[in-house]
């Protein structure tokens, strides 16, 4: 039998086409976060506990603050974010560094799949030979989310939140694409259900070396508008059992505050829409956290 | 991957890639030993796993254009997504000057990948100091990079 000799042995004056052609993305990728001070990453592992809103609000909240903050939708399949801050139908620029961010609430610049597609309520799908698309539809998604991070001008950013998908599969892989993500928010309600999966994704963190996660307790209670009384919405207290589980720390409790999914609805977040409700002050005082975690860059190990 | 002339134990160079028709990618390589070539031939599930990874058989003939993944697979695109950038009002040197007739064949190139489009045409012209892109140059340029479809 004739030897051949290995893949490695072989060299190539052209290099390899494949490798080099990740390696080249990889590094465009590396190149393009140099810009960003810190990379935050908003997810939960459930859907429907409020992280598009979280990322929303907290995006408006640091500008506010006086941040430079971009805001990246993650969520391909249910983008939610160029609506929630006000950039729907915005057009992006084709700009010689890339592409550029539509701009959104209070200077939040946002890129979102929905700025991508014709019809909003369109389910997404790509153009591929018919049938067995699963084979690559998981590829192409994290090569998406890969493009939103290095092909988008997000320039010099204090802040880029990125509103990830449900589903700690998701996160998983777009925790492989950012090796250098430093501060992961999990957001839950104190549902049961929603503590057995966060717990997953606060396992999944732990397993990363992400270093710095915080729990971000949405729906906790309902305060009433007139008298100030406040009931919790769920029997017992999922969040603290969840905290002492996993060992996270919480680093902010909102409350249910129906001014919040208004202002989503209507584009303008609530904590710029000049109000002063409990939800809009829980997100001021964690934006004022973040920011100065920010200041004395605690927050961020890149 | 990589392809190794047995016969002369030599690393076998990317000469160039068709599409042959029925969606067949085919990726030329040829023995510079030996002259010897071969051709891969890739069928349109094969290739498709491939370039969602955002990557080119047989290596790129233009750098990777921003959102280009997106750009090339999405459905349903919204045509007016993106407008170009207003140009510096002082002339780049190097400026490439479009035709009449180049600015139409760039017309039909659907708008939700034409400023890619038309960055890769003139990214051509400039580098091999060409200042007029005209159909003819497109239809040059189309070829030598393996463009086809823009």
């Amino acid at each position: 039998m004739r030897k051949i000799r290995t893949y490695h042995e072989v060299e190539s004056q052209t290099g390899d086409l494949l490798v080099d052609q990740i390696r080249g993305q990889r590094q465009r990728l590396e190149s393009r976060l140099a810009g960003i001070r810190s990379l935050i990453a908003v997810g939960s592992g459930k859907g429907g506990v409020g992280k598009s809103l979280v990322t929303a609000n907290l995006a408006a909240a640091l500008a506010g603050e006086g941040c430079s903050v971009g805001a990246l939708d993650a969520d391909l399949n249910g983008p939610s974010l160029a609506r929630m801050l006000g950039a729907s139908g915005e057009r992006l620029v084709d700009g010689a560094e890339g592409v550029v961010p539509a701009p959104a609430a209070c200077g939040v610049r946002v890129m979102s799949m929905e700025l991508l597609q014709n019809d909003a309520d369109a389910p997404l799908r790509w153009r591929a030979p018919s049938g067995d698309g699963f084979l690559w539809q998981s590829s192409i998604e994290t090569g998406a989310v890969r493009e939103f991070l290095s092909d988008v001008a997000w320039g010099e950013l204090d802040f880029l939140l990125m509103d990830l998908p449900p589903g700690t599969d998701k996160m998983d892989r777009i925790f492989q694409l950012l090796p250098g993500l430093g501060t992961l928010l999990l957001v839950t309600t104190p549902s049961e259900m929603s503590r057995r999966v966060v717990a997953r994704a606060a396992r999944l963190a732990r397993e990363q070396g992400i270093p710095q996660v915080g729990l971000v307790a949405n729906m906790t209670e309902y305060v009433c508008p007139c008298c100030g009384h406040s009931d919790p919405l769920f029997p017992g207290d999922g969040v603290t059992r969840l905290a002492g589980a996993t060992g996270l720390e919480i680093w902010s409790r909102i409350p249910f505050d129906p001014r919040l999914g208004e202002g989503s609805d209507r584009g303008v977040p609530a904590v710029i829409a000049g109000g002063d409700s409990p939800g809009a002050r829980a997100f001021r005082a964690l934006a004022g956290r973040l920011a100065d975690l920010g200041r004395t860059g605690k927050e961020d190990g890149r | 991957m990589k392809f190794l002339c047995i016969q002369c134990d030599h690393i076998m160079a990317f000469a160039e890639r068709q599409l042959p028709g029925d969606g067949t990618l085919a990726a030329v390589f040829e023995c510079s030993a030996c002259g010897r070539d071969i051709a891969m031939l890739t069928n349109p599930m094969e290739t498709q796993l491939v370039s969602s990874m955002g990557i080119e058989i047989g290596g790129r003939t233009v750098p990777e254009q921003p959102m280009e993944l997106v750009r090339g697979n999405l459905e349903g695109a919204r045509q007016d997504a993106f407008v170009e950038e207003e140009p510096p009002a002082p002339v780049r040197p190097g400026r490439v000057e479009w035709t009449p007739d180049a600015v139409d064949r760039l017309g039909r190139v659907p708008s939700f990948v034409r400023g890619m489009v038309k960055r890769i045409y003139t990214d051509y012209a400039r580098e091999r100091g060409i200042d007029r892109m005209t159909p003819e140059v497109m239809d040059t340029a189309r070829s030598d990079l393996g463009l086809e479809g823009m």
